[in-house]
């Protein structure tokens, strides 16, 4: 058998354990919708001066809402990185407390206001993300599992990285280490096919970076990202892989960078406009939307209250939090070492 | 008490805390059958199991990441490094993530990790082995850093650093394994951040850790067939430095000689110095005298290594120099 498997929802996997029903389709697409608008509304607050810097999920979103709802974070563990709104929100993360993070809040919930936004851990939600120096969170991810597996705990802990990530040392140490010792960990790579600026020909002499799992001794999945059914179907696979001892998988999910890396960057200098144009028929609200409305599960109506709906609900968030007070400047020494309480969050 | 060598102190502090402590374990190169380059490890695979002795692939990023990751999960791994020269590859993932996830997390998730390294030259293993970023790892906020000089503090560090709720780098003299000294039988801790006075004096106040301590002790026997009474003070802490002990020992002395045996720019003892200058100016009679290792390439040959590492004729050097004792 090929290590590399790819997966589309055209060829359904045989032992997919439940199919997503048109209900959670549709509950999905709605949790899509949210995040763009608040993906929108926070880089409308960086060119406001109010949000330093943020990066976009845009493109993104099938993928990561697809993902998350084949794991079970009553008990799984995320290791997000900084393009991972959608994945946030499907997790339970309220856009309040997002804004909080982006607008650098005193009850910023994931760091105090001490790291960039999205970044840090989060009280209720099982979210660890410290992924600015890129990869560092897949050797953290190995450990977590690694715990896990000492403790004789069946949790899956989930790792996301980007292309750019996995030209990283840590990457390949990562992956080694799991392969050996056949951690309950899924990589999950969201392969946008650009490092910031560097388009993938220049990032690897690969066309899949599914291929890589091989030399480690685990099985690598390619998925169109775009595609919420196929996606959770390769999830759920590599979750109970996981969850049966078997070890690790690599995840490939190509999906479209639909924005810049970030609001301070200008693709236009480096795409063309051809390839910019191409990416809107791969935009996965435009995907899903139109596969529900095929599929009678979405009236043209209901599609507009959803979109009306999430609009509402960003406008409100952005009250509340932007009248919220920022952390005085004598907390600074708080939190450096750990004098009480005890070790870990996850 | 027990006369045992550093080696074995260092051992009996990782071998209770892995009988008492089920979240204890440890990942390493070479730590299991071999028993760990500097032996510190020799029988624990047979004794622990390979669940709790890990050994690892020469892959420094992957086991501290991995330890990270697990002690933010509740455990409280040990992780060794084969030389602190090794620490350089996993730097991004000490500097960068262990400490200060606690600082960029608001204070949510707590690295309960130890590092060991051994540090230092002396054994001519050249540049790439022969160094001592203790020096460097004191300066980050969010890390703690201990080195012993003795079986005794060497077995109370390890102790508290098991038991610390934040990463804390044990920095091992490999000059000093074999080191002897008494250790008690009776359960003791030695507290991170407490420098600890080795020996009264009146005269001059003469401050190093680790390794340096050994031409420190070697100058003051010198200095005390003189008639010159040092007063010599272990840091044993190099984050949180006890600076109080060194002020106080200073007021009483009004002269002062710290000593590195790291390379002497940028060291430990730069630090301290300059505080002292401001702290106890008051009370110096004289400038705060340094001392350490010559700011060179550590050298493989065995004549050039012993010209570069710091010795008692380079301490007692600069007693004549700052004060003309």
């Amino acid at each position: 058998m090929s290590a590399i498997e790819n997966k589309s929802s055209n060829t359904p996997t045989q032992n997919s354990a439940q199919q997503l029903s048109g209900e959670r389709l549709v509950e999905l697409y709605r949790i899509m919708v949210l995040s763009r608008y608040l993906d929108e509304r926070v880089w409308l607050l960086n060119r406001q001066g109010k949000a330093a810097i943020a990066a976009s999920a845009q493109g993104h979103e099938a993928t990561q809402v697809a993902c998350i709802e084949a794991t079970d974070p009553s008990k799984d563990h995320y290791l997000i990185y900084y393009r991972q709104f959608t994945a946030m929100i499907a997790l339970g993360t309220e856009p309040e407390e997002m804004l909080r993070g982006f607008l650098a809040k005193e009850n910023d919930p994931m760091s105090a206001a001490r790291q960039f936004p999205l970044h840090g851990a989060h009280p209720r939600v099982d979210l660890f993300n410290f992924s600015n120096v890129i990869a560092t969170q897949l050797p953290q991810a190995a450990g977590v599992a690694l715990a896990d597996k000492l403790k004789g705990s069946d949790a899956v802990t989930i790792v996301y990285f980007g292309d750019g990530a996995s030209s990283q040392g840590d990457t390949h140490e990562a992956m080694n280490f799991a392969g050996v010792h056949k951690l309950p960990v899924i990589f999950f790579c969201e392969n946008n096919r650009y490092a910031i600026s560097v388009p993938q020909s220049k990032q690897m002499g690969i066309d899949s970076l599914a291929s890589r799992a091989a030399g480690y001794g685990f099985p690598g999945v390619q998925v169109d990202g775009t595609d919420v059914v196929a996606v959770h179907e390769a999830t759920q696979a590599a979750v109970e892989r996981a969850r049966a001892g078997e070890g690790p998988t690599l995840i490939e999910a190509s999906v479209e960078r639909l924005l810049p890396h970030t609001t301070d960057d200008d693709h236009t200098r480096y795409r063309s406009a051809e390839d910019i144009a191409q990416m809107e028929e791969r935009d996965p609200i435009k995907v899903l939307s139109e596969l529900l409305k095929r599929r009678d599960l979405l009236t043209e109506s209901e599609d507009e209250k959803i979109h009306a709906a999430a609009k509402k609900r960003v406008n409100i968030a952005t009250d509340t939090v932007d009248a919220e007070p920022y952390p005085s400047v004598e907390t600074m020494f708080d939190h450096i070492t750990d004098g009480s309480g005890n070790g870990g969050a996850l | 008490m027990t006369e045992i060598v550093l080696r074995e102190a260092l051992k009996r502090g990782l071998e209770e805390a892995l009988e008492n402590d089920p979240s204890v374990f440890m990942m390493g190169e070479d730590i299991g059958e071999y028993g760990g380059a500097y032996a510190v490890t020799d029988g624990f695979l047979k004794k622990f199991g390979p669940d709790r002795i890990k050994d690892t692939p020469i892959s420094e990023q992957a086991f501290l990441g991995a330890g990270i990751g697990a002690a933010a999960a509740g455990l409280r791994p040990i992780v060794e490094f084969m030389s602190i020269s090794f620490t350089l590859v996993a730097f991004d993932q000490i500097v960068n993530m262990a400490a200060n996830l606690r600082y960029m997390s608001g204070g949510q998730i707590s690295v309960p990790m130890v590092i060991r390294a051994p540090t230092g030259a002396g054994v001519q293993l050249g540049a790439t082995h022969s160094q001592s970023f203790e020096t460097w790892l004191a300066e980050v906020p969010g890390m703690k850093v201990v080195c012993p000089s003795n079986p005794y503090d060497a077995l109370g560090l390890m102790r508290s650093a098991i038991k610390d709720k934040n990463p804390v780098l044990v920095a091992e003299p490999a000059l000093l394994y074999g080191a002897k000294g008494e250790v008690p039988d009776e359960y003791y801790e030695v507290e991170i951040g407490k420098a600890d006075v080795t020996r009264e004096g009146s005269d001059i106040t003469l401050v190093s850790y680790g390794y340096g301590m050994r031409p420190t002790n070697d100058a003051a026997d010198v200095l005390a067939e003189r008639g010159v009474s040092a007063e010599v003070i272990d840091l044993r802490s190099l984050s949180p430095v006890d600076l109080e002990a060194v002020v106080n020992s200073v007021k009483k002395t009004n002269r002062a000689v710290v000593v590195d045996n790291a390379r002497r720019k940028g060291g430990v003892m730069a630090e301290l110095a300059a505080d002292l200058q401001q702290q106890a100016s008051e009370w110096l009679d004289g400038p705060v005298m340094r001392v350490g290792s010559v700011d060179v390439p550590w050298p493989y040959n065995r004549g050039l290594e012993r010209e570069v590492l710091v010795d008692k004729d380079n301490v007692l050097d600069a007693v004549a120099e700052g004060y003309g004792l």
